[in-house]
């Protein structure tokens, strides 16, 4: 009994000898792509058995930060990195960070309506009325003007946001302070606002679970979690007059309407897109990179990995309903890992 | 936390009657310095918490001073804290849940220690201890599953019916609320009273008992009077256990409380409290001051625990004073 725990022990530990020697690299940050990511890089390994890559989801602010002191390899987030993050990077690093957008995510309205089945039209001004506390019945002329075959009841309208801080929010304020110049003024853009009006929920469960039991309330979740959980939402109107209802489809639209004009860095908002078939509230998640690594097998592995990101692993984004990039941005985005020295 | 019993000198070996090396040989003087060293360990790592919780704010404590403890406002766009919603409802959870769980858990352990055949009560009391063991997410998952709609539906409409008029009960419930994460946090803190006040008034002397009963007094005048009195310092520190417990309870509370900062008269209005905001906001904070401003509230937190303790100290010294000139 001994001896065989003992051989298994050596055995246990020659094997731990033989990964060992494997490229190990580290990243941390985003939540929303995790599952997305955790695929990727179990993949990547079974092609390429001499690289590990450990990814830990704490939180785009975690990411930063951690890319930022030199803790990971590589970051992720779901709002970009702005100036003065930039700057503390470079200032710390003594190199610059690279943006590198790796699928899409997108952010939809849900509701509880006792009696109202059908997909509600939104305007974006009626979004921020509703959020910020100005709209309070769900008939009010706003809601119901663009939803002419729909009863609406003279109920208050119940609003639910997140309470903990989320790339989903940021996306979601985001949008809003784009089509409400009040919103921009009163409650600005961050992964935590303070919220005019409503309850708060942790989690895309939090919310979801708050709408359900509240009647004749409204949140918003992420276009996957709404998906898979069979949740039905509603459409919201883009800058091109449509009323479009959030899909894989629509939100790669959104990338595509913008990729015109997105800057070198890839640092870009791209709610309220342009193009008749992009649906407004979508949004980028982002790696970071540094534009200098040091090792050269490290620098190998990363380039390799972003490069085969880009490549086959796009097509694995929609079976767990990922929006892949459109092609104008994978062209950009390949031509940018030469950057990285 | 709880008593305040004193080591009776007789009890420690005589310290200048031998020299260092005798009794080091002897093993005393080795006893004595590895217990100092884990007394000493444990007050290490409460002054370095304390030291970090102080360090890391300091950002935040220097930007708004006392005023941090009286604003209402919690802007991270803005840049502008204020921990006093999340104090009001963390205080205001915590007495909610003693205020239903000391009523409760003491009649529950009067009737397991005093009245119950010993079968039984060890059973329950298996039980009872069961319940402390669940994690709180599950508290938290019971609370939004089962708690809140049985609220909504049955007991908060009956509640407003009969006390509608009061502004503890004013305006509309939407099932996230304080008095859900009382109720919740209760539930948490009640096997905690019960099990230590059943031990300690187990641990009366029974002469006590049965002196009262030769007196003439009934089985509950006896309790009432006798037992309770010469356990009260412990079951004092039974419910400091749970207030403590339920002064720091995350994860239940985030899930039932509505995670609203604001501070009004009614118990069904959604409310926050120290603990959730900090489990919400800490992975997402970019910003010195917001993280410096989420570390002040755990310094916060850290001093009410201490002033509430503080204070049922002196009631403690107080009430035992008076007793003993009774």
């Amino acid at each position: 009994m001994i001896k065989r725990l003992l051989g298994l022990t050596v055995a246990a530990a020659a094997l731990a000898g033989v990964a060992a020697a494997a490229l190990s690299l580290t990243g941390a940050g985003a939540t929303f792509p995790y599952p997305m990511y955790s695929k990727w890089f179990s993949e990547y390994h079974k092609l390429h058995a001499d690289i590990e890559i450990n990814y830990q989801s704490i939180g785009s602010g975690g990411g930063i930060k951690q890319v930022t002191e030199g803790t990971v390899d590589f970051g992720a987030t779901d709002g970009p990195m702005n100036d003065e993050q930039l700057a503390e990077f470079k200032t710390k690093r003594n190199c610059d960070v690279l943006h590198f957008p790796t699928v899409m995510g997108a952010v939809v309205p849900t509701y509880n309506i006792p009696g109202v089945a059908a997909d509600l039209n939104f305007t974006p001004e009626a979004l921020a009325g509703i959020f910020l506390g100005k709209i309070t019945k769900w008939n009010d002329p706003a809601i119901a003007s663009v939803n002419s075959g729909v009863k609406l009841p003279n109920a208050d309208i119940v609003v639910v946001h997140r309470s903990d801080g989320s790339g989903t929010t940021f996306i979601w304020v985001d949008f809003l302070a784009k089509v409400s110049p009040e919103w921009k003024e009163k409650v600005g853009v961050k992964t935590s606002v303070n919220w005019p009006v409503g309850l708060g929920g942790k989690g895309n469960e939090g919310v979801a679970g708050q709408v359900k039991q509240t009647e004749n309330s409204i949140g918003y979740v992420e276009l996957i979690y709404a998906v898979q959980n069979k949740m039905s939402y509603g459409k919201v109107k883009n800058p091109a007059g449509a009323f479009v209802k959030a899909d894989l489809a629509s939100v790669t639209a959104a990338a595509a309407g913008a990729a015109a004009n997105m800057p070198e860095d890839f640092r870009v908002s791209i709610t309220n897109a342009p193009g008749k078939a992009a649906y407004p509230i979508s949004s980028f998640t982002w790696l970071l990179v540094p534009n200098k690594i040091q090792d050269p097998a490290k620098k190998k592995a990363v380039t390799g990995f972003l490069t085969w990101m880009l490549g086959p692993g796009q097509a694995q984004g929609e079976a767990l309903s990922y929006a892949p990039l459109p092609k104008a941005v994978v062209a950009k985005e390949l031509k940018a890992i030469s950057k990285i020295q | 936390m709880s008593s305040s019993v004193t080591v009776p000198e007789s009890a420690l070996p005589p310290r200048g009657a031998q020299s260092f090396i005798s009794r080091l040989k002897a093993g005393e003087e080795i006893a004595y310095l590895i217990t100092l060293t884990a007394g000493v360990t444990i007050f290490l790592i409460t002054a370095l918490v304390l030291y970090e919780l102080i360090a890391q704010s300091a950002l935040s404590r220097h930007k708004f001073g006392w005023s941090f403890l009286f604003t209402s406002v919690w802007d991270p766009v803005a840049g502008n804290f204020g921990a006093l919603p999340f104090i009001y409802g963390t205080v205001t959870t915590s007495l909610l849940a003693l205020l239903i769980a000391v009523p409760l858990g003491l009649g529950a352990a009067i009737f397991l220690a005093e009245m119950a055949p010993p079968k039984i009560s060890n059973m329950m009391t298996f039980l009872i201890e069961l319940l402390a063991a669940v994690p709180s997410v599950i508290y938290g998952l019971l609370g939004i599953f089962i708690l809140v709609p049985v609220l909504k539906q049955s007991v908060v409409p009956a509640l407003k019916s009969v006390f509608g008029a009061l502004p503890i009960f004013d305006g509309a419930f939407y099932g996230m609320s304080i008095f859900s994460a009382g109720i919740v946090l209760s539930v948490m803190i009640v096997p905690f009273i019960i099990s230590v006040s059943r031990e300690v008034l187990l641990s009366v002397a029974r002469d006590q008992r049965e002196a009262s009963l030769a007196l003439g007094a009934s089985q509950w005048q006896t309790i009432w009077r006798v037992v309770m009195p010469n356990a009260s310092t412990g079951i004092m520190g039974s419910i400091f256990l749970a207030l403590a417990r339920a002064l720091g309870e995350t994860m239940a509370v985030t899930m039932v409380i509505g995670n609203t900062p604001q501070i009004k008269a009614s118990l069904l209005a959604p409310g926050y409290s120290i603990a959730a905001v900090i489990a919400n906001e800490f992975t997402e904070a970019t910003g010195d001051l917001y993280l410096s401003a989420l570390v002040e509230l755990g310094l916060v937190l850290f001093g009410v625990t201490f002033v509430l303790n503080g204070m049922a100290r002196l009631l403690i010294m107080t009430t035992a004073q008076k007793g003993a000139h009774k």
